[in-house]
């Protein structure tokens, strides 16, 4: 699913080299539920712009459900987001002047899906994360969970192999949290891959398995017990 | 991501920000109408002219003599004589010498405009006696010493009385009065009801001037009036020995002189007008520039989930076109009201509507949302989706 082979990135700000990623491998398999932790600056939000095709490396590789994507340009780039990857951001990142249907739609338009299907395939997906009763509210009508549930019916809705989540419960109360780990957990079981970033360790707790990042570098890979 | 979405985007863009939107439209607004009442009023103008020129007639031809040559002339008699063999062409001929004089009746005086010309010209300048007759080719012919006298001159000399029959002195020879002129211009003092007419043969006696400088010929129809300019040409060429000593003009190149400089006046005026279009254009890429500032975080979202950048491009370009589109057609609007309300209503001018104007800056409007749309619709497509994501 994913396969990483010595992959660095490094910053260049004036005359200082920032290794934010240093010689990093990892591979997480199919239906894995995987958390990413390390504190700030330890190179995740890196290696999670890697991981989302948002960014490129400056060495190493990157396949992503069998495209090495490491040396695509910005257009293909773009279209292996749109096709292969749900985005759950920490602050929703919704279009507040979208209803919440309108917003779970964005990445099907990009997928040129047809109005009639792109609308039904998105209510369907709210009706999954237990909004159907939400379709037509704007972002600023719904609760901080709620919205987040919006994120993850837009994440799912274009059926991506890979569901990468960053810092989902980060603005939530610990009850929405807790509630959005929950649904997090069903995808999973559902069959979905989940790559979770996180600075919490109790969050990370909750995934199969463990990668815990630092300084750039792979300091801890295991399976949750 | 087909065209019909990323229209559907941009109406709910422009939607969500209506004030906005309305300000930048007003700039296309105020100069779409501009340029269309601008125009409508410089052809409005241009028509008012014309129509006076055509209204004197197009067969009319004028010939001025310009040379101080006493030797070479062309009396008045050559020049009937001339018109009368080439009666195919030429309808009439009215020889015309103007000359200011002072005309008495009893104590009261007047300065006014003499014109000395023969029956012809009632013809050729479609002038009528409201009371008693014209000219007759008998008082050129036999040197008449009568006269007709224009409202301007009866009200002031006569003071309301009837002229008919009267006698005038005009530098101090009697005249009688045979006629009066229909009124013109309302009976103006220095207009065209400001004269007397007597027969030009009396006149160039009374002013001892033998040349006549000034002919207004007559062709017979519109088609004739080239072929007859050529005669006259080589009659007067013959006379003269000299092309620099006359010249023989008519309506149509009249009409040719002001075409191309009301032509000249339209395009000042549209180009004016045109100006405030392009500033229209810089208001818009600066709010939408604002607008892309603004929205960067969207930006980001819709890059993240997949927007490549050539559809952010497109998004806001539309944008760009909608927003001018929807300005051009309100300035076309006003524009066309301008000219029926406020031309119209005012009457200075006749109302004129013109397609190709009207299609033109609507069309120019649309150009300037493109070409002002697109640094900031290509702004938006290049930001990069992390830096866009981290914005707030």
């Amino acid at each position: 699913m994913i396969e990483i082979k010595s992959m660095s990135k490094i910053y260049r700000i004036g005359d200082v080299e920032v290794r934010a990623l240093n010689d990093v491998s990892l591979s997480i398999q199919q239906h894995e539920f995987v958390s990413i932790i390390g504190p700030s600056g330890s190179g995740k939000s890196t290696l999670m712009n890697m991981i989302g095709c948002l960014d490129v490396p400056t060495r190493g590789e990157y396949y992503l459900d069998g495209v090495e994507v490491s040396r695509l340009n910005d257009e293909q780039l773009a279209n292996i987001r749109n096709h292969k990857i749900g985005f759950i951001f920490q602050g929703f990142n919704l279009l507040q002047k979208l209803t919440a249907v309108e917003n779970v739609e964005l990445p099907l338009i990009y997928q040129g899906v047809h109005t009639k299907e792109r609308y039904d395939k998105s209510v369907e997906a709210l009706k999954l994360v237990g909004l159907e009763d939400r379709v037509h509210h704007r972002p600023t009508e719904l609760s901080g969970g709620q919205q987040q549930r919006v994120a993850i019916a837009r994440a799912l809705v274009g059926n991506p192999p890979m569901i990468l989540a960053d810092e989902p419960t980060g603005n939530l109360d610990s009850k929405s949290g807790k509630e959005i780990m929950r649904m997090l957990k069903e995808l999973h079981q559902k069959g979905n891959t989940i790559v979770l970033i996180t600075h919490d360790n109790e969050i990370a707790m909750q995934a199969e398995r463990i990668i815990r990042i630092q300084d750039g570098e792979i300091i801890e890979d295991r399976m949750v017990g | 991501m087909g065209f019909m979405q990323a229209y559907k985007m941009a109406i709910k863009s422009i939607r969500s920000n209506k004030v906005r939107s309305f300000l930048t439209m007003l700039g296309v607004i105020i100069g779409v109408s501009s340029v269309i009442a601008a125009v409508a009023f410089a052809q409005g103008s241009t028509k008012s002219i014309t129509d006076t020129i055509e209204s004197m007639g197009t067969n009319l031809i004028q010939v001025n003599i310009m040379g101080r040559n006493s030797n070479r002339n062309v009396t008045y008699a050559q020049i009937k004589e001339f018109s009368d063999k080439n009666s195919a062409e030429i309808a009439a001929v009215a020889p015309q010498t103007n000359s200011n004089a002072t005309v008495k009746y009893k104590t009261n005086t007047r300065e006014t405009n003499i014109l000395g010309t023969s029956p012809d010209y009632q013809t050729i300048r479609s002038v009528k006696a409201q009371t008693g007759r014209f000219l007759i080719q008998n008082d050129v012919d036999n040197k008449q010493k009568v006269a007709v006298v224009g409202t301007a001159v009866v009200n002031d000399i006569f003071e309301g009385g009837n002229p008919l029959g009267e006698k005038i002195k005009i530098n101090g020879q009697l005249f009688t009065i045979v006629g009066v002129l229909e009124e013109k211009d309302g009976g103006q003092d220095e207009g065209a009801d400001d004269t007397v007419i007597i027969p030009v043969t009396v006149s160039q006696r009374l002013f001892r001037s033998g040349t006549i400088r000034n002919f207004a010929i007559q062709a017979t129809s519109p088609e004739t009036v080239d072929s007859a300019m050529d005669k006259l040409n080589e009659f007067l060429e013959k006379t003269y020995k000299d092309t620099d000593a006359f010249r023989v003009f008519n309506q149509a190149a009249m009409l040719e002189n002001l075409n191309s400089m009301t032509g000249t006046m339209t395009a000042v005026l549209a180009g004016i007008a045109a100006i405030s279009l392009v500033v229209g254009g810089i208001g818009i890429m600066n709010i939408m520039l604002v607008s892309v500032t603004e929205r960067t975080r969207e930006i980001g979202i819709r890059k993240a989930i997949g927007a490549k950048k050539k559809n952010i491009l497109v998004q806001f370009l539309i944008e760009a076109i909608i927003v001018t589109g929807i300005g051009g057609l309100l300035g076309v609007l006003i524009g066309l009201s301008i000219i029926r309300f406020v031309i119209g209503g005012l009457e200075i001018v006749p109302e004129v509507y013109s397609i190709t104007w009207t299609m033109l800056s609507f069309g120019i409007s649309l150009i300037v949302g493109v070409v002002f749309g697109l640094f900031p619709a290509y702004k938006a497509a290049s930001l990069n989706p992390i830096e866009a994501l981290r914005s707030e």
